[in-house]
């Protein structure tokens, strides 16, 4: 992979930052990866194109979709909406690096909501599933936060962990679209991955 | 087939579930080859006239674009057979977003970037892209979609409905709607010297590669198509698309390899819609509901290039009774995309009408709507008069009521309101037809007890891998973890497409017809296996196309509940029940998401999906996700979809019917006739959205489709 890095792509041919171009540095998945980026390319195609991560998926590159949700310092974003020079620093996971023993695929374990999504059947062609994943993630560390959603009782206590039921579920991960429809088998493998 | 207990039917788990939750499945854009570099495609931004000229110095100009192919550089093709794929071969544009331009970057940011530097000059003419029922263009085809005669009259059903003791007669509407699959068309080519391969988001590997062979004069096997993972389709990836043959050009032009993937706005212009059809209905019956007269005439709309005839009035040949009968299409050519199949094709928005209207004549009789199907079951198939292989609608409609309670609705409209929310409940049938197409698939027995099977099936998220091994465990009698079957590509034995659903019964009887041979030879050898093993080879031509003197079909029947939300005009769907009879149900778990999946579908179709022909601009408005709304988690709940067990020997040896569409056909008006239910208003347009309901809720117009327009 190190040599992908800085093989691709005219970006990389000058190999040095100019008025188009900036050295980020990203941790990605655990590991550090310094890279020239085009000022024009954001985290999505970063990791597409030039880490080789395509867990991330590109649906529709307007942040309509969700299928490139990845977490950012531990918050879930949609990918293609954040141009990668501004990330500098900045620790992301992917759905590779989700699993137990880092190293995304290459680990026999799977994350807890990976599992659940292949015993309920979350997803048929697979398309959003990376991104749903993430977002479910993400969701549970939020609710876990305090953070209320649109469903959430607005009498509940502020700053304490909500409750995720089915309805929080849907409303949470809506940002999140599945068009083969496995909503209602995606709500069932996040109650698994909670109770 | 030998029995193995459990195999066949079993919920066994996705054979590629690991690689998707983790991200290693790879699609037709994330084919990293070497010097990949990417295309970014230019649309017209006329609906109807020629290009004059394509700019491209300031593309060129540009850092990282390779090269800009137009009509007047791009490489000749042979004659096309669908002409939506002779792109960049003639200057002309047939409707707004047509591919004008190709631009060929080393990044994607470039190739973007390129893209929005060439400036095209057109010469435009006055288009027309706005479908009436009147329209004087419109004309009856010679046959729709799939074959089906656009015409089909018996008895005197004018006369017969005039006669009738109770009458409907009506108008719906249902708009252009987009498949919009999560993954957008891609592919990715590559030339070794005079080989082409290409990794193809398809829903049939096998037919990309004759079509790409015969557009660049190849032999057949010169050409490889991979789909190895698809994300999704739903009729728009069922035959190749502009994609794969822009890339193939381009890979040629550039000696790289090339990525195109289709921008999602593009997506409504170039990769097929279902089209609009306007439905003229009208149902004629005794007082006791059994009816005398159907007649249903579809109108619909096509592109000035190609001819496609969404089939609508097509199920009203295969539901109920009537006597006299009447079916048929016209369409009218327009300066409009392409329209193409969108999951159940005909039946999905033709049962719309049929069973909205069979719900009116139920309101109209004063009939539950349940038994007014029931009295009206068929002996034979309406139209062909012929036997059904097996037919258990009406199993599925009391097994339906039966978990819904059904028996303790209120039928009275509007009777039932919770605060500012009215409630109702609807139901309607579903159909699909059995198809099955001839394929060819081998199986290998090796001597350590393993099995592989190879077929060009194709795996679009309907779990195809795993049925075919638990059909292929199944013949041979093995445990399924003994059976590994290679799939996806177009070098393997040839297969059709994913689509119809035909995929399972026409794959699996391929791979039933191998395994069966490899079974007898293994239980006629002695000794250990040739170190190669053995290996049998099966081709269905013939037996799987074989014309069937039975109607096949599977049936369903959908339930809804629904709120209506009487100050903002929101529906929400509360409950969805479908309950299916579809022959032997394979794989219990992917079945079941199947069924939801064409349900949630059948959702948006009622709802939030609606696409707008602009008649200014020719273009559809709703072209991205934002603005064309498929369903959300938040407009789910948590539906349900059962089955009654069919055993069916005319079908193929599985005993099973396809399953991957019916779910979406009849839901629409399930929702529909809930809809009338909870609010005592008729709505006759899709898609039920805030503005429509609202408007009759309140009274301000008559919630009636204009004929016009």
């Amino acid at each position: 992979m190190g040599s992908r890095e800085h093989s691709m792509g005219a970006d990389d041919a000058t190999g040095s930052p100019d008025r188009h171009h900036s050295e980020v540095t990203l941790r990605v998945n655990g590991k550090p990866h310094t890279l020239i980026v085009d000022h024009r390319s954001v985290l999505l195609d970063v990791l597409r194109e030039r880490l080789d991560l395509v867990g991330a998926k590109k649906g529709c590159d307007h942040g309509q979709c969700g299928a490139c949700t990845v977490l950012v310092d531990g918050r879930r974003v949609n990918g293609c909406l954040l141009p990668a020079v501004a990330l500098d620093g900045c620790d992301i996971t992917t759905v590779e690096g989700l699993a137990a023993g880092a190293a995304g695929a290459t680990g026999e374990e799977l994350h807890p909501l990976q599992r659940a999504f292949v015993e309920r059947d979350a997803f048929q062609c697979g398309y959003c599933t990376p991104g749903q994943i993430c977002s479910a993630v993400g969701a549970i560390a939020e609710a876990e936060a305090g953070h209320p959603s649109h469903v959430t009782d607005p009498e509940a206590p502020s700053g304490q962990p909500v409750p995720l039921g089915p309805d929080e579920i849907r409303e949470r991960l809506s940002g999140n679209l599945c068009r083969c429809g496995a909503y209602p088998n995606i709500v069932r493998a996040v109650e698994d991955v909670i109770r | 087939m030998a029995d193995t207990g459990t195999t066949l039917g079993a919920p066994a788990e996705r054979r590629e579930g690991r690689d998707k939750v983790t991200g290693s499945a790879r699609y037709a854009a994330e084919q990293t080859d070497a010097g990949r570099v990417h295309a970014w495609p230019v649309v017209a931004g006329i609906a109807h006239g020629t290009v004059r000229a394509v700019h491209t110095g300031a593309a060129l100009a540009l850092p990282g674009v390779l090269t800009v192919l137009s009509h007047d550089n791009a490489p000749r093709l042979a004659p096309a057979d669908d002409a939506t794929l002779a792109v960049l071969q003639s200057p002309r544009v047939p409707h707004r977003g047509w591919i004008v331009a190709l631009v060929v970057a080393e990044t994607l940011e470039e190739a973007r970037a390129g893209a929005a530097a060439v400036r095209v000059d057109y010469d435009a003419v006055p288009h027309d892209v706005t479908l009436t029922d009147d329209h004087p263009d419109a004309y009856t085809p010679e046959q729709a979609n799939g074959g089906s005669p656009a015409h089909r009259e018996q008895g005197d059903p004018e006369a017969a409905f005039a006669d009738a003791e109770v009458r409907v007669d009506t108008h719906y509407r249902v708009p252009p709607l987009h498949n919009h699959p999560m993954e957008p068309h891609a592919a990715t080519a590559r030339w070794d010297g005079g080989r082409l391969v290409a990794h193809d988001s398809s829903q049939g590997a096998t037919t990309v590669r004759t079509v790409l062979a015969s557009l660049f004069r190849l032999a057949e096997d010169d050409v490889t198509v991979i789909s190895e993972h698809v994300g999704g389709g739903f009729g728009s990836k069922g035959t190749p698309r502009p994609p794969v043959v822009l890339a193939a050009m381009a890979a040629r032009e550039t000696g790289r390899p090339v990525t195109v993937a289709l921008p999602r706005r593009f997506m409504a212009a170039l990769v097929g819609h279902r089209a609009p059809t306007l439905h003229r209905f009208r149902l004629g019956a005794t007082a006791d509901g059994t009816l005398t007269s159907s007649l249903h005439e579809v109108t619909t709309h096509t592109s000035r290039i190609k001819e496609f005839v969404e089939q609508a009035a097509v199920p009203s040949r295969v539901m109920y009774a009537a006597p006299h009968r009447l079916s048929s299409h016209q369409v009218v050519p327009l300066d409009v995309p392409s329209p193409s199949w969108m999951r159940a094709p005909g039946e999905a928005p033709g049962m719309y009408a049929v069973e909205s209207a069979m719900d009116e004549l139920a309101v109209e009789a004063g009939l539950d709507p349940v038994e007014l199907r029931v009295t009206n079951e068929p002996d034979t198939e309406p139209d062909s008069g012929k036997p059904f292989s097996s037919r258990h609608l009406v199993e599925c409609l009391r097994e339906g009521a039966r978990r819904f309670d059904w028996a303790r609705r209120d039928p009275r409209p509007r009777s039932r309101a919770e605060g500012p929310l009215l409630v109702g409940t609807g139901v309607a049938a579903a159909t699909y037809p059995v198809m099955i197409n001839p394929a060819q698939a081998t199986a290998h027995g090796t001597p350590d007890g393993r099995f592989v099977v190879r077929i060009n099936a194709t795996d679009i998220g309907t779990g195809a891998r795993t049925v075919l091994a638990q059909i292929a465990a199944h013949t041979l009698g093995v445990p399924l973890d003994r059976v590994h079957v290679d799939m996806g590509d177009s070098d393997l034995p040839p297969a059709p497409l994913a689509g119809g659903s035909s995929g399972t019964a026409s794959w699996g009887w391929a791979v039933h017809d191998a395994c069966t041979r490899l079974a007898a030879r293994l239980a006629g050898h002695t000794g250990p296996l040739p170190d190669d093993g053995l290996r049998t080879h099966a081709d269905t031509t013939g037996s799987a196309d074989a014309d069937s003197p039975y109607a096949r079909h599977a049936f369903g029947a959908h339930f809804a509940e629904v709120t209506v939300d009487t100050v903002s005009g929101e529906v929400r769907v509360r409950r969805l029940l479908g309950v299916y009879a579809a022959g032997r149900i394979l794989n219990a778990r992917t079945a079941r998401s199947q069924f939801i999946g064409g349900m949630t579908m059948g959702l948006g179709m009622a709802l939030t999906e609606g696409s707008t022909m602009d008649g200014a601009s020719g273009a559809f408005v709703e072209s991205d996700l934002a603005a064309y709304h498929v369903p959300a988690h938040a407009d789910v709940p948590d539906i349900e979809a059962h089955w009654i067990d069919e055993e069916d020997p005319h079908l193929n040896p599985m005993g099973s019917k396809g399953i991957g569409e019916i779910g979406i056909v009849g839901t629409a008006a399930a929702i529909g006739n809930a809809v009338h239910h909870a609010t005592g208003v008729r709505y006759r347009e899709l898609p039920l959205s805030p503005d429509k309901v609202l408007t009759g809720l309140t009274g301000l117009t008559p919630p009636i489709p204009t004929p016009t327009g």
